[in-house]
């Protein structure tokens, strides 16, 4: 299915695919620019043939220091119609850049996309609410780059007003 | 407190100049009737909720950096502690997804074992579930009485693995140690123990006048939306759509054994119960069917550069004691590439994605976890209705916030 | 047979129904005998406790029977599971809100030292925030573990008085402060 899903997009989005090798994954892929993404999944969700109109996932990939273009957001999508393959969309940024929403195309993308977002910094243009979802409002970075540490770099300005327990007693007067 | 100060500035712009007569209420986190850490911001009118919004990420506990960090046989203790409630079936998950990368076949003992434990898990999983349905919604007895079969479920695991609740079970090419004399005739117990129970737990609560009341059309999703929202699992069937992972992309040997997949109609919290008590029937049909069967054999593939070959080969045979030493310190070779697979946990659909560069530890690890996606359409659900059945709707949808917040 | 003489033997009868102790006594016996818990239930730890709590390991004949939702009503509080940084303050206020006198158990590696995850987002254990008395290892621990946990606090309870406790819960608090100096990370 793949290929005619490929022979699809060059006769109508020709100029939004990126010309690279696939990579060695059980899932077919396509590498596409930020730009097309939503008129592409939109297409794809409302093809009578294809219908991926499930959106399985949504996550980004850091490949700091093994290829040019740092970061790739993937989408994979299923269509129930053909036996529930799957197909996965690509879409290679760089730092700073940012991405289109796909909520409009799939209600289901909002948390992932503001996962993302907190995790990896990578902006989403559109979203209804784009903030900070699993981590503290108040934490500095992006945890899951590949220049961040495990161990953070000193988490106690988090909770910098707990660590100092106040308590009314004079403690010095006790015996 | 500095850390809330952006989230309630969030609340305060969302909810600003309310109607006279309207309250802003805040749900949790810490809360008896959700379970786990999970905040919901609710504006009522009386009892009539009129907007709510989630609050998670109170128990995020950074599995998918730590991924980066342990490799493919250390990752099992940090599945473990993600869908806490039937853990080894997502530790059968991440092996499947690891064999599959390195293309390797497991002996049909292990495939025969592993799917035991998987329904049994989902027995677990869906037991707490409608137990706690129950308790919320203000009967304690039926989940007293159904616990009672979890916890021999749980001998039998401690037996099998070592350990209750985190059970790192399954290591890559095959189990750590073979089923103990006595398996059989255990499991063979614990089903039969379960049926009448669950017959008894029908009569109790789900056929009870209340709580057919307090449930019936509460909390309904329509398929359209279901599908928007991403659902899968017990939570997608019970509102008419029949996709289950087991019949449609079968994995293990999930075409050979026969069951049936409940359906249901409008997606209310009944719909969701009824759903769950007769996937909890069909996993005991399918753990008879394999129970008896177990063929003898080996309980790991024959591959000596993956699986740790045993204690007294490695003391006594040079051979072994090259393989061990190369397995502990250069870990296992998963060529570079990628996968994707896909489960049938008892929440929804679990699906690893691991990114590897041919090195000791994954480049990346990704899990798409049920919860996640279904608890965006929380909302929708409530809107309109009143608050106590909002206790029932998040009770029903078996929400498990390590899940939630990987 | 003066007072001081019957006092230095508890538990001895005089007839069939007359008993000498301490006020203080008296009240620290019954306070153990009903530590009503606050499950403090972030992560599989909780699961553990709905273990302990039901019929086949039974906290509630060691006291523990009702378990309050709402700290005001509370005595102990059950840390059961892995407390983030986006959780302390929660945990912080609820602690405040339970009246004096008020005990903390631990139970967990996660909520006694951060267990497994020393990551970016997980507090290295509650006792940086709290004044803690029973720490119960275990990942996680059997229920069994859990029982003893409260036997030995049930013990501590009858051996110390208000005045005890509060200055151990003072000392314990100093303690805090003077370690929580910013967390060194290699």
């Amino acid at each position: 299915m793949i290929e005619s899903i490929l022979e699809f997009l060059k006769l109508n989005y020709s100029h939004f695919l990126i010309e690279e090798e696939q990579r060695n994954s059980n899932i077919p892929h396509v590498f596409l620019k930020p730009e097309g993404i939503v008129p592409v999944l939109e297409a794809l969700k409302t093809h009578e043939k294809y219908s991926l109109s499930y959106l399985n996932d949504l996550t980004a990939v850091d490949w700091l220091g093994k290829r040019k273009i740092r970061f790739e957001v993937l989408y994979l999508l299923r269509s129930p119609k053909n036996k529930h393959s799957q197909i996965q969309i690509r879409v290679p940024i760089d730092e700073g850049d940012s991405v289109p929403s796909i909520v409009s195309v799939f209600k289901g993308a909002n948390w992932p996309e503001r996962e993302v977002y907190d995790l990896f910094g990578i902006p989403f243009i559109n979203h209804p609410n784009l903030e900070r979802i699993v981590l503290p409002d108040n934490f500095v970075g992006y945890p899951l780059r590949k220049d961040y540490p495990l161990e953070g770099p000193g988490q106690d300005y988090l909770i910098q007003d707990l660590l100092q327990i106040h308590i009314q007693d004079d403690i010095s007067k006790e015996d | 407190m500095v850390m809330y100060e952006k989230t309630k500035a969030h609340f305060n712009e969302k909810f600003k100049n309310l109607p006279e007569g309207h309250l802003l209420v805040n749900l949790g986190p810490s809360h008896p009737a959700t379970h786990g850490i999970l905040q919901n911001v609710i504006q009522i009118d009386g009892e009539r909720i009129v907007e709510a919004e989630s609050v998670i990420g109170y128990v995020h506990r950074c599995f998918e950096k730590l991924g980066e960090r342990y490799d493919y046989n250390q990752f099992l203790v940090c599945t473990d502690r993600m869908n806490y409630v039937s853990t080894p079936m997502n530790n059968i998950g991440w092996i499947l997804t690891v064999e599959k990368m390195l293309q390797i076949e497991v002996p049909d003992r292990v495939t025969y074992v592993r799917m035991i434990i998987s329904e049994l898990s989902r027995i677990m999983d869906h037991i707490v579930c409608v137990g706690i349905l129950g308790v919320d919604i203000g009967a304690f007895s039926g989940f007293l009485h159904l616990f009672h079969h979890r916890e021999n479920i749980y001998q039998v695991l401690e037996k099998l693995t070592g350990a209750r609740l985190t059970t790192t079970f399954c290591r890559v090419g095959g189990m750590e140690r073979d089923i103990y004399p006595g398996f059989v005739e255990e499991i063979q117990l614990v089903c039969r123990e379960l049926k009448p129970a669950l017959e008894e737990f029908n009569n109790l609560l789900i056929r009870n006048r209340i709580f057919q009341d307090r449930t019936a059309g509460i909390g309904g999703i329509s398929q359209e939306e279901a599908l928007a929202y991403g659902y899968s699992g017990p939570n997608l069937r019970a509102t008419g759509v029949d996709w289950d992972i087991r019949k449609d992309q079968p994995y293990m040997l999930y075409d050979k054994v026969d069951f049936d997949i409940p359906v249901g109609e409008d997606g209310s919290v009944l719909h969701r119960t009824l759903v769950r008590m007769e996937e909890i029937r069909q996993s005991i049909r399918i753990i008879e069917q394999l129970i008896t069967n177990i063929p003898s054999g080996s309980y790991h593939a024959d591959l000596p550069h993956i699986f740790l070959p045993e204690k007294d080969k490695v003391y006594n045979n040079m051979e072994e004691l090259i393989y061990h030493f190369k397995i502990i310190m250069h870990g296992i070779k998963v060529p570079s590439g990628e996968c994707y697979l896909a489960t049938e946990a008892a929440n929804g659909e679990l699906g690893y994605t691991i990114i590897s560069e041919g090195e000791k530890t994954p480049w990346r690890v990704h899990v798409r976890r049920p919860c996640f996606w279904y608890y965006q359409s929380f909302p929708d659900l409530v809107r309109g209705g009143l608050l106590a059945d909002s206790v029932a709707t998040m009770s029903s949808l078996n929400v498990i916030a390590g899940e939630l917040d990987c | 047979m003066g007072l001081k003489d019957l006092m230095n033997k508890p538990g001895e009868m005089l007839g069939d129904m007359a008993q000498v102790a301490n006020l203080d006594s008296v009240i620290q016996w019954g306070k153990s005998y009903s530590l009503w818990p606050y499950p403090f239930a972030t992560a599989c730890c909780g699961i553990e406790y709905m273990s302990t709590s039901c019929s086949d390991y039974d906290i509630a004949r060691f006291g523990a029977e009702r378990p309050s939702f709402s700290p005001r009503q509370a005595d102990m509080i059950l840390v059961l599971g892995t407390i983030t940084y986006k959780m302390a303050p929660v945990l912080r206020e609820i602690y405040d809100q339970l009246a004096e006198p008020k005990y903390v158990i631990s139970v967990g590696a996660c909520a006694s030292s951060g267990g497994m995850f020393h990551t970016y987002g997980v507090l290295q254990g509650i006792d940086r925030i709290l004044p803690v008395d029973v720490y119960v290892p275990g990942c996680p621990p059997r229920p069994e573990a859990l029982l003893d946990a409260v036997i030995k606090l049930q013990e501590k309870v009858k051996s110390q008085g208000l005045e005890g406790r509060r200055q151990e819960v003072m000392r314990k608090i100093q303690e805090i402060n003077e370690r929580n100096r910013p967390l060194v990370v290699r």
